[in-house]
This record gives C-alpha cells, structure tokens and sequence, in this order.
C-alpha cells in the first residue's frame, strides 16, 4: 500500500514533544498475578503532527490511549515511567489537578458519539456547558457558529437547538468534535472515530480530520484499525500486536516498506481485497490469549520466518539502518 | 429457486404518545437467486439488508408480499409447516458469541441439527461433526471446547460448520466477517469461498463491505433505507453504477471518484413521499420530490431506481 502524497502543512512542526509517554504498562488485576495487556509502549508527539496508532482489536491502542487520559477501568494497573505533557510530568499529578487538563489541553474523541453526549439535552446545552468549563465568556452562540463551520456545519441555530438523538451519527461526531476544539486542546486523541459511520459519512469525516490536522496546532494522536484511513490522516505510525509498538516509523516510508513480519502480513490481507486476488493472504493463527503470551516474540507463534532465537526472548526495539534514523522495528531480523 | 415479490416488513414501535409508528425495514423488495449463485446485499446500516435476509427465513414478519422458495410460497409458514425447507435454508449470523449456547459444548452444538434433521445414525455423530470441523480448517479435538473458550474467527468457523451440518441449498450470510480483524477475515472469506467452490450452494451474502461483496458474490444488490435501489452483476455494478448512492458508495473504496453527496443533517424522515435518496442527492430534481422511483431496466440484468437516465440520455 503506498501514502498519497499529502498536502503541505500551514504550520510549522516543532521538534519538543508535546506529549510523551515512555515504557507505559497496563494490566489487568488478576487474584494470581496481573496479566499484561500493554507492555512497555513509548510514544512522542509533536505539535501539528498526526500520530497513528494501527492494530487490530486485542492489540491494546485503545487502552493505551484510555491509559495516557487517565480513563482505564479500576480493573486496570496502570504504570509508566512518565507520562510528560509540554514538558511536565502528568502521571504523578493527583486527580483533580489531572481532570483540569482533560478536556480541556488533553481532549479525546470516542468511537460512539452517541454516548459521549448527555441524551436529555440539546446541542446549544453540550456547547454553554463546555465553553463554561474552558472559561470562555462572550456570546457562546457565535463562538458555536464559528465552530461549527469548522467542522463543515453551516446550519448552527438548527443544530443548537437540535437534540442528540435527532442527528444522524455523522453529523453527531461533527458536532463533538466541534465541541473538543472549543477549548482548543494541544492533543487530541481520537479512539476510532469513523468506525461506527456508515462509509460514504466515514469519508467525509476523514476528509474533515484532514482538514483539521492542517488547520490547527494541536496535536493528533489518531487510533485505528483502518490502514487506508492511518495511510491518509497520519504522519507517523506505530504498529501495534498484542500489546506492544512492533514497528514504527514515518507513515509514507512505512507503508511503502513494511519491514516487521506482522506488519508485512497485516498490509498484504488488507491490500489483497483491492488488488482483487482471487485467493487473500492470510496471517494464520490468532492473536495469543490474554494470560498465555509467550515468553519470546509476542507474533513468534504465527510467523512464517520464525527462528529458535524468536522463543528464547523478546525482542526489543531497535533502529532500522536506513539512514534514515526514523523507523525501528522489533524485530531480530532487524536487530 | 428463491424469489421474493414485493417483500414489505413492517415494525410498529410504539411512539411517545402511545401512537403506533409503522416503520417499513424494507419495502417492496423483489429480487430472485439462482441455484449456485452468491446474491451480495450491500448497503449502509439501517438499509434493510438484514432484515430482507431474516424475512426470506422467516425471521423477520413479513407484512406484504410474497417469499417463493422452488415454486412453493413460504411466507409466513410455521416451522412445522416448513418442513424439509427448514434444512435447506440457513444462516450465519454476524456475532458469533451470541448465537450459540454459552452452556453448551461444540459437539453438541453440531449435534443438535443433525439430530433433529436425522441426517445422520446416532452412532455417526461424532465422526460427522469431526468431519464438519475438518470442512472448515479446525482439528477435531475443538468438539470439546465451548464458545466462550474460542476466539472470534474460531468461532465463525464453528458458526459455518453449524450451517454445513444440514446440507443446505442455501445460506443466508448476516455480515459474517464483519466483526472479524482484517487477518482473520481473508481467513474465513478464503474458506467460504472454498466452501461454495465444492458445494455450489446458493448464497445471499449481506455486508456492507464493498470490497468483500466483489470478492464473493456474482451480483450485487443495492439497499437503500428499505429500498432495493440498484441490482445487477457485480461487474456491471462496479463499471458502471447508475444510482447515485451506488455512486457515493464506490467513492469509499474509489478515492478517484468524486463524492457529490449531502451531509445529512437529521435522521431520515419517515413522512418524505420522495425518492429516499432525495436528502443526500447530489443529482436531485423537483420531479424526486414526488415519489420514489420504480426499479427500471438499465442493461439484460441490470435494474436501477433513479430517473436520472431519462435527463442524461446515456
């Protein structure tokens, strides 16, 4: 699969990280021991930078984007070795100095729009109470109209007095993500925000993500499943398989040369459906069990290039020699 | 060997004043499928394409209309009074968790039709249900295994198998690789299509993956909030699609093709006498607003439901 070419961006990208998660854990609570869920994942994003997360389900992106916002369930231990937003360490904050941040510089978008709005009350409700919550005075229905055209809404006095249930789901996950830029975040973390849209509103939403990523200064981390959709919206990708980032890397070069033996076979099935085979690639086997991962390479047990040396132990990350400086690959082929 | 005619299902929610809302799934659907062939229903959530595929099994209520199966009309009839039909026409739903017994083992999941149906001796069960399993690429030993104990494309397996097991004419597939991961999703549609390779049976695929409806199926029908909008072979329908959501739809996977549709503000309206399209038309005209069109003749097999065509001389 290659990346088109993408438009340039209006804004600079700054080197500083503005969020940065390093050796992030989670796992569940289990009464013999807990069981990893996410291992040891690293992640850096710039202002003005779309980050995405790849991996199918059960390979633990959404936990890891729940873990980085405080939003795992109690089942859940969470742990790093720093979480740093702007250059402050935010995972040792106590939770209401936390809840301040959230929201508000650290925003999220959910897959279900229909549950991240309050059923009982109107849009124009939703928008008073963020701008509220933000500090931000003045007439809040201009400030709506204003957002609204930003997220291709031109009808805002209908929309304001409209109901959650009234709108169809694209114009839904329009309207939230309207409301997560009125208090201008520097990272948004979007959890598969297409993927409960029907095809024809999951492209136009697409197309409105991309507009924003050029648009605005923050930051995007962006959790999909959908490789066409990270190969359209995204900067960079980090591959993720049962818990950890296989492989990382700039989007376009990534996804011209995948080097990871998963991420190889991961594009192969999802391009062999539009290149129209008459029989698809398939990765065989299945992702290991929660509570039964091996001891060696996590992907050891389906791999076709598998070697004695991928049971003894795991891989770590290690830099591709590409000259290049940007990709890393965990992988012993690699190393 | 299955035809509907006029197929109208009609659900009557009960609104908030306590006034019945009628509300057609699907209206007026007519479509017929031939021995052997892979029927794709495709369409958007909410299209109707599900509940066209349970209505043709009796899963759904059939308000008007009429469901023939080999010159015998089906619709409505009893489980008793379905008979042998029953056997030859299955399913495979989209979540495979929910639709077996938590509490039951695989065998006796399999074992319970081929029992009913007295396909096989008593005695044989077993070496049968071995073989089924074979059929679909897993070892025999899951027999013992129960469902919460397999993973998802396991199961979707067993969920094959289950269909198989009765030796049907035709299965109705309800978006079966839908909640599969990419991977594997080329594992089961590799199997199926193995599957109809060896037993020819007739096979009405609904997903509303595009993609994957041209990799299975022979032709391809369009739905349309409860409307059969464009039906033709699935090469026609990918070369030269005539309805406008055809259109919009092939621009998802197309990214060449343009995308004239409307974002949709609200829900759709139930009362608009219209064309169902007419919303999000990119093409509309004054003469849409009167009725929804009539499926129409476009090429020998190739029926659409818009008049644009009599604008655009073609």
């Amino acid at each position: 699969m290659s990346a088109e070419p993408k438009a340039a961006l209006d804004k600079p990208v700054l080197d500083k990280p503005v969020l940065e998660v390093r050796k992030l854990r989670v796992a569940l609570r289990q009464g013999g021991g807990d069981l990893p869920i996410v291992e040891g994942v690293d992640l850096a994003v710039r202002r003005g930078e779309v980050l995405g997360i790849l991996g199918e389900s059960g390979s633990g992106k959404t936990v890891t984007g729940s873990a980085v916002l405080r939003l795992t369930p109690a089942s859940m231990r969470v742990s790093a070795e720093g979480i740093f937003f702007d250059g402050t360490r935010i995972d040792t904050l106590d939770d209401a100095a936390f809840r301040d941040l959230r929201g508000k510089r650290l925003a999220m978008i959910f897959q279900n729009p229909t549950a991240s709005f309050n059923p009982a009350k109107s849009i124009g409700w939703h928008f008073r109470w963020m701008l509220k919550r933000c500090g931000i005075g003045g007439p809040w229905r201009e400030r709506a109209r204003e957002l609204f055209a930003k997220v291709g809404i031109s009808e805002s006095q209908a929309m304001l007095r409209l109901y959650p249930h009234q709108l169809s789901g694209g114009m839904l996950q329009r309207a939230l993500i309207a409301l997560v830029l009125a208090g201008e975040p520097a990272v948004i973390i979007a959890d598969e925000p297409t993927t409960n849209l029907d095809n024809i509103v999951e492209r136009q939403v697409i197309a409105l993500f991309d507009t924003l990523r050029r648009t605005t200064s923050a930051a995007f981390i962006f959790i999909t499943h959908d490789i066409g959709i990270a190969a359209t919206l995204c900067d960079r990708i980090a591959v993720m398989y049962a818990g950890e980032i296989v492989e990382e890397g700039p989007a376009a070069a990534l996804f011209s040369a995948p080097k990871h033996p998963y991420t190889k076979g991961l594009f192969a099935t999802a391009t062999a459906l539009e290149r129209r085979d008459a029989v698809l690639s398939e990765i065989p086997g299945e992702l290991p069990a929660l509570g039964a991962r091996p001891a060696g390479c996590l992907f050891e047990p389906r791999c076709t290039l598998a070697r004695a040396q991928c049971r003894r132990a795991r891989p770590a990350m290690s830099s591709l020699v590409d000259g290049s400086g940007q990709r890393s690959v965990r992988c012993v082929l690699y190393a | 060997m299955l035809s509907l005619e006029d197929v109208t299902v009609t659900f009557e929610p009960v609104g908030a004043v306590g006034r019945k809302c009628p509300f057609h799934a699907v209206d007026g659907v007519s479509l017929t499928l031939d021995d052997g062939e892979i029927l794709g229903l495709v369409g958007e959530s909410g299209s109707g394409k599900t509940t066209l595929g349970r209505s043709i099994l009796g899963l759904a209520p059939v308000s008007a209309g009429r469901v023939v199966y080999r010159g015998r009309d089906i619709t409505g009839l009893s489980h008793a009074a379905l008979g042998e039909t029953r056997r030859e026409l299955q399913m495979v739903f989209q979540d495979p968790l929910s639709s077996f017994n938590p509490r039951h083992s695989i065998r006796r999941a399999l074992a319970t039709p081929l029992r009913i149906h007295k396909l096989v001796p008593p005695g044989e069960i077993d070496a049968a249900i071995a073989d089924l399993l074979t059929q679909v690429g897993l070892p025999a030993s899951f027999k013992d295994a129960f469902p919460h104990e397999m993973s998802g494309g396991q199961l979707q397996r067993v969920a094959i198998a289950r269909a198989l097991a009765l030796q049907p004419s035709m299965i109705v597939a309800d978006e079966a690789v839908s909640k599969l991961d990419v991977s594997v999703r080329a594992q089961i549609l590799n199997l199926l299509k193995a599957i109809h390779a060896k037993s020819r049976m007739a096979m009405i695929f609904i997903t509303h993956d595009l993609h994957v409806a041209r990799f299975l199926c022979d032709r391809i029908g369009v739905m349309y909030f409860g409307k059969l909008v464009e039906i033709g072979p699935t090469e026609d329908i990918f070369a030269t699609p005539c309805h406008p959501y055809t259109e919009a739809l092939l621009g998802t996977i197309d990214k060449g093709r343009a995308d004239e549709t409307r974002p949709a503000l609200r829900r759709p309206d139930l009362s608009f006498p219209g064309c169902r399209y007419y919303e999000r038309c990119g093409f509309r005209r004054d003469a849409c607003r009167e009725a929804h069109p009539a499926l129409g003749t476009h090429a020998p097999g190739h029926q659409v439901a818009c008049i644009r065509d009599t604008f655009q001389p073609a």
